[in-house]
């Protein structure tokens, strides 16, 4: 523990104010090893051999526990329960082998070092809101830019979709992620699309509403590709998503079986619309 | 004996000398030249704005023309300082307006300036030159109208990151039509539109500008006019650099105005990038020196196009796009490269990113035989890879790498990284700067207070085991003028052992640590020539028990006493009676000897 030892302070009254090179009454300060010359490291000189057998390690999100947001504000009661949580947080445990997308389990103010401006850069949708400030920082005015021009407003782009004759209109901010997106044309064209069935099987057999899905990974009957700002046709889900948010110029729910029948992402065939 | 040397020859003598460093020395010879070099220096540097009052400055060196001051600590980049914390300029300007009238170069840095500030400073100094506001806030848009209006000698005017009330974008129309002196302008922090046709007019009558750099709301298609006002840019902040469609009527007139830039050496700015204007920048690109792409959302394609034309460029700051990919091409093609930082485009997701590594950071060191500062963001990190930029580039000077999740390992051996940063104190024996991260025990710090003997700036988050980790660097690091520390097990034990470093340093800063009340208390008090500051949001610490934690601690050396402009949440330790000010001249040369 970290506190300063109380039997040491019940010396005199001078030796408690007496400041030397070692904590009153302690004599060996620490372990002046010097013995420990020896390299307790070692240099790889062969940089490139350990960089392969990394990659036969399957390195998974093996990382220890974050220090939580621990709002040193909020210490009203006192020290040790804040001094333990300090002392917990450095073992190293093993956590789920997938290496899911993950956002930081708790806000921790001032981490990763870089200053607001530079936060809000990449991120040009605000559907989820910005980590919640500690109740400290409130005080602060928006410490930085506010985010860049268009990243406020709406980023709608068209969206058509194969054997719907309507197209529509999604606000690529409102979402933050591929998943996001997906379920929401999902939910845009599902009802649209079964209006098509419906009126085109003579009225007759209602079907329910089926679900569109698989459309990221070519799994389901449609899948979702998009034109960018050089007129190229990607696969939805390549890049990552703020590339996409910043390049996507239209997007298209194609049926997956019409997928072999373009060039994907090349520059040379126009696909013609 | 300086009898021999009359008066006016050691003047001249001394006008020949700039760096402060050496001008503290000469200071310190003999009383006749502490005199002689005080009554002619000109340019000061106060890194710490609450060292010293502006009374003794001034009283000690009447004939200055230049300051710089700093005022917040630096993790207020980072909003560890509360808002209202402190760094006001304006006792510093009031005191010069009235006793350095021929003042001419202002350089702040995490200030707080008003637009009274800036009022008094159009107002008071004539000569007027340079006014520079790095991190700075307090301010609006009205307080530039006010050193547009009356400052007719201005050459520089740089707001660099600061944080400016943007009321309108007419401030610049203030700067009268006989105003021709600009040399350097940077408004790239400006949120709104800034008048156009006044920026356009203002450019087209300052010959000698150098610097220009904009803010985003400068829409790209007007670029190509604004640099045809100043084809001798030196440097140039674009502002977006894309338009709502490709235009080939725009692409071709920035090709033309780029081409007509013949000086043109630093680009920066480049907010909201359509890749398909970048090819205007390839005429140019061999001759850039300096390449700020840290805002460009672009792929590491794209950047590698770019790059791979700028064989001559010395500071290279981009995204993490760039990828490993990247960064090995970098390593082939810019060869003088001396400066790189790498920033991460979205800090907060902790996915593994597979595609910039640890790898792009020695391909870069492997290929660039100059490079000596980095700033680095990743996500996993090796001993191995440390070891290895260790003894391939033992000339690095700054080394900040940030491990975007506290506490990782080496992600190879799941070992702590002391043994890689143990490796770069070792061998980088010039390194002044130090960032660390990911995870590490007392065992780094044991490295660095043994070897890192230059050191004088150490950030350290999230690190160490004991007391000993502090202790470690106080009692090694000779040169330390910087300590910054945050969420580490370091308490009162060390800090108490090592009172007398503190003397000898700037200033140290330590939150969530262990650092108790008491302790804070205890050090005030034995150490007059520090101000221990307890910063505490949560109330004040005396409803606590002394062996409560403070929150932030933030001590620094001063001859000017405890400050006066403290807001509710921060204390100065210490007992006022027991304090003197230092106001003989030994001591304050001292003093300033340090500072």
């Amino acid at each position: 523990m970290n506190e300063m030892t109380r039997n040491e302070r019940e010396s005199s009254e001078e030796r408690k104010l007496e400041l030397r090179l070692a904590p009153p009454g302690v004599e060996n300060w620490f372990n002046t090893s010097n013995n420990n010359k020896q390299r307790a490291y070692d240099y790889d000189y062969d940089y490139e051999s350990k960089l392969s057998l990394g990659n036969f390690l399957h390195f998974p999100s093996n990382k220890a526990i974050v220090v939580k947001g621990k709002e040193s504000s909020s210490s009203q009661t006192c020290c040790p329960k804040s001094v333990e949580l300090q002392n917990g947080d450095n073992k190293v445990t093993a956590v789920s082998n997938t290496s899911q997308k993950r956002t930081a389990p708790g806000p921790v103010v001032g981490w990763p070092p870089i200053r607001s401006f530079r936060k809000n850069l990449a991120t040009s949708s605000n559907s989820k809101p910005s980590p919640p400030e500690s109740h400290t920082q409130q005080h602060n005015k928006v410490a930085g830019k506010k985010p860049i021009d268009n990243f406020g407003k709406g980023l709608f782009v068209k969206i058509n979709m194969d054997g719907v004759p309507i197209g529509r209109k999604v606000d690529l901010n409102a979402y933050d992620s591929y998943q996001n997106l997906s379920s929401a044309v999902d939910e845009l064209f599902r009802g649209l699309l079964k209006a098509q069935r419906d009126s085109s099987s003579c009225g007759g057999n209602k079907e329910e509403e089926k679900v569109i899905s698989g459309l990221l990974d070519g799994s389901g009957e449609y899948t979702l590709v998009y034109e960018d700002n050089e007129g190229d046709r990607m696969l939805v889900g390549d890049v990552p998503w703020h590339m996409f948010v910043s390049t996507v110029k239209r997007l298209r729910v194609l049926k997956s079986t019409e997928l072999s029948a373009f060039t994907l992402g090349t520059k040379q065939d126009k696909i013609p619309t | 004996m300086d009898h021999s040397f009359p008066q006016k020859v050691l003047e001249h003598l001394f006008s020949f000398i700039d760096s402060n460093k050496d001008r503290n020395a000469i200071s310190l010879v003999s009383k006749s030249w502490y005199e002689i070099e005080r009554r002619s220096r000109k340019k000061i540097f106060i890194g710490n704005c609450y060292a010293v009052s502006p009374t003794t400055v001034i009283k000690r060196f009447p004939e200055l023309r230049s300051i710089t001051l700093k005022g917040k600590p630096h993790f207020a980049d980072f909003n560890l300082v509360p808002d209202g914390w402190g760094g006001y300029v304006y006792t510093w300007i009031e005191a010069m307006a009235v006793s350095v009238p021929l003042l001419e170069e202002i350089r702040l840095k995490r200030m707080v300036v008003t637009d009274e500030s800036l009022e008094l400073i159009a107002k008071s100094f004539k000569n007027f030159k340079v006014l520079v506001l790095i991190s700075c806030e307090g301010f609006s848009t009205d307080g530039l109208e006010a050193i547009a209006s009356n400052c007719r000698n201005l050459k520089e005017l740089n707001l660099q990151e600061s944080e400016v009330e943007d009321l309108s974008g007419d401030w610049l129309c203030y700067f009268p039509d006989s105003y021709t002196s600009l040399v350097s302008l940077n408004i790239s922090c400006l949120n709104n539109e800034v008048n156009l046709s006044a920026l356009e007019a203002l450019l087209g009558r300052c010959p000698n500008l150098q610097t220009l750099c904009l803010n985003h709301a400068v829409p790209l298609d007007k670029l190509p006019s604004l640099l045809s006002q100043c084809p001798q840019l030196v440097e140039l902040g674009t502002g977006v650099y894309s338009t709502e469609e490709m235009h080939p009527d725009v692409l071709s007139s920035l090709i033309t105005a780029f081409s007509g830039c013949k000086q043109l050496k630093s680009l920066s700015g480049f907010w909201n990038v359509l890749p398909s204007y970048l090819p205007a920048l390839y005429p140019i690109c061999s001759r850039l020196t300096s390449l700020n792409l840290s805002y460009a959302i672009i792929q590491s394609s794209d950047i590698v196009k770019l790059i791979g034309q700028c064989p001559n460029l010395l500071r290279l700051w981009v995204l993490d796009y760039i990828e490993d990919v990247g960064l090995e091409a970098v390593a082939a093609s810019c060869k003088d490269l001396q400066e790189l930082r790498v920033f991460p485009s979205d800090p907060s997701c902790l996915e593994l990113n597979n595609a910039l590594t640890e790898r792009g950071l020695v391909s870069v060191f492997k290929g660039c035989p100059k490079l000596q500062s980095v700033l680095y963001f990743c996500r996993q990190m090796s001993n191995a890879a440390l070891s290895a930029i260790a003894q391939i580039r033992p000339n690095l000077t700054r080394f900040r790498l940030c491990i975007l999740e506290p506490h990782t390992p080496d992600y190879l051996t799941l070992q702590p990284l002391d043994s890689g940063f143990g490796a770069i104190v070792e061998h980088c024996k010039d390194l002044q700067r130090l960032s660390l991260s990911g995870l590490l025990t007392d065992r780094v710090f044991e490295y660095i207070g043994t070897h890192a003997k230059k050191l004088e700036m150490l950030s350290v988050a999230f690190a160490g085991d004991s007391d000993l980790g502090l202790h470690y660097v106080l009692s090694g690091c000779e040169n330390l003028r910087k300590l910054e520390i945050r969420d580490c097990p370091f308490g009162d034990e060390a800090l108490l052992a090592n009172a007398a470093k503190l003397e000898t340093m700037r200033s140290l800063w330590m939150s969530s640590c262990s650092v108790s009340y008491g302790a804070c208390k205890l050090l005030g008090q034995k150490m007059p020539k520090l101000n221990v500051e307890v910063i505490d949001e949560s109330g004040p610490p005396d409803s606590r028990p002394d062996s409560c934690p403070v929150e932030k601690l933030y001590i620094y050396r001063s001859i000017a006493g405890p400050r006066l402009d403290m807001p509710g949440f921060v204390w100065t330790m210490g007992d006022d009676s027991s304090r003197k000010l230092e106001l003989d001249v030994a001591g304050v040369e001292a003093q300033f000897r340090n500072l």
